[in-house]
């Protein structure tokens, strides 16, 4: 193998699920607050995905107290616990910027229809 | 003290530290390298050892270097190299270089040739600003006016567009972040001179 995507592929996480834009998404993140570490719980919508091999990125949307919060990921952080997804979403594009603009009940995604059981 | 190694740029990437930080590092093929041969202040006029890097089949090599290889008792080598060293007593000609030589934490120079650009203009060579590119300017990316009219003549040394890249450079002060003995690689945060696959040159750090 490639010396060089060995030294990237090592870095790489393997207990990531897998997830899309548009899916909704719990990440729980390590965060080092005054010397002492706890896990912090963030939820939203996954804007987009970026990236690839160990270097990719993922950024997740939510509203909170009324104010558009996006927070950016790398995906095999090592601070990053675990990501729980909540709700598969059915979007027809990769990069759901559009969503910025919309407020309130504009701005839900779809949910994706099951297959039937 | 001073030590060095010869090493192959492979491409850069970002590694995660234990505490989770992502830094951006440039990956090198470092060694293994062989001394070749001592200089010596009795017989060059200096101290240095000379070493090989990347073993080369016998028939790809003409005589006289031939001869050279022969009479250290190493196998031929593509690239060979002198490095300046404290004390050449420490070193045997046959001996072997690998990048154990370095740990990680320690500030390293790297030596390079760096991507030849071509006859480039002002502004990628020296940072010139342009011209409004558009609103009836005619004034691009032109060098503007070269001096006072006084002297009649342009000084020399005047930043002009030419020939960028394609020279020797040394980064200094690269902390190495990781060394693989392995697979003989070297992680250095941050770039290094030249395009993938040039040849490079790693020595301990003189400013650290």
């Amino acid at each position: 193998m490639d010396l060089m995507t060995g030294v990237q592929r090592e870095q790489m996480r393997s207990d990531i699920p897998s997830f899309q834009p548009g899916d909704t998404v719990r990440v729980y993140v390590k965060v080092i607050e005054g010397g002492r570490e706890r896990t912090q719980v963030f939820e939203g919508t996954v804007l987009r995905r970026r990236g690839r091999g160990n270097s990719e990125t993922f950024t997740v949307r939510r509203v909170s107290y009324g104010v558009g919060v996006e927070r950016t990921f790398p995906l095999h952080s090592p601070r990053l616990e675990r990501i729980e997804i909540v709700r598969e979403g059915r979007v027809r594009r990769a990069k759901l910027y559009y969503l910025r603009e919309k407020v309130g009940k504009a701005a839900r995604v779809r949910e994706k229809e099951r297959a039937k059981e | 003290m001073r030590k060095g190694i010869i090493g192959r740029k492979l491409g850069m990437t970002q590694v995660f530290t234990e505490d989770g930080r992502c830094v951006p590092v440039t990956v090198l093929q470092a060694g293994p390298c062989v001394v070749i041969q001592k200089k010596m202040k009795e017989t060059d006029g200096y101290e240095a050892i000379q070493v090989g890097f990347e073993p080369i089949p016998e028939h790809r090599v003409n005589r006289p270097l031939r001869g050279h290889f022969a009479r250290a008792k190493v196998a031929p080598f593509r690239h060979i190299r002198e490095l300046r060293v404290d004390n050449i007593g420490d070193y045997q000609v046959g001996q072997e270089l690998r990048v154990d030589l370095f740990r990680p934490g320690e500030l390293v120079d790297v030596t390079g040739i760096t991507r030849g650009r071509g006859f480039a203009g002002g502004i990628k060579r020296h940072g010139f600003r342009r011209g409004p590119m558009a609103h009836g300017s005619k004034y691009h990316r032109r060098p503007g006016a070269l001096a006072a009219k006084g002297p009649a003549r342009v000084f020399k040394g005047r930043r002009l567009p030419g020939r960028l890249g394609g020279e020797q450079v040394t980064i200094q002060n690269l902390e190495v972040v990781r060394v693989d003995p392995e697979r003989n690689l070297l992680l250095l945060k941050g770039s290094v001179p030249g395009v993938r696959r040039s040849l490079v040159t790693i020595r301990s750090a003189i400013k650290a």
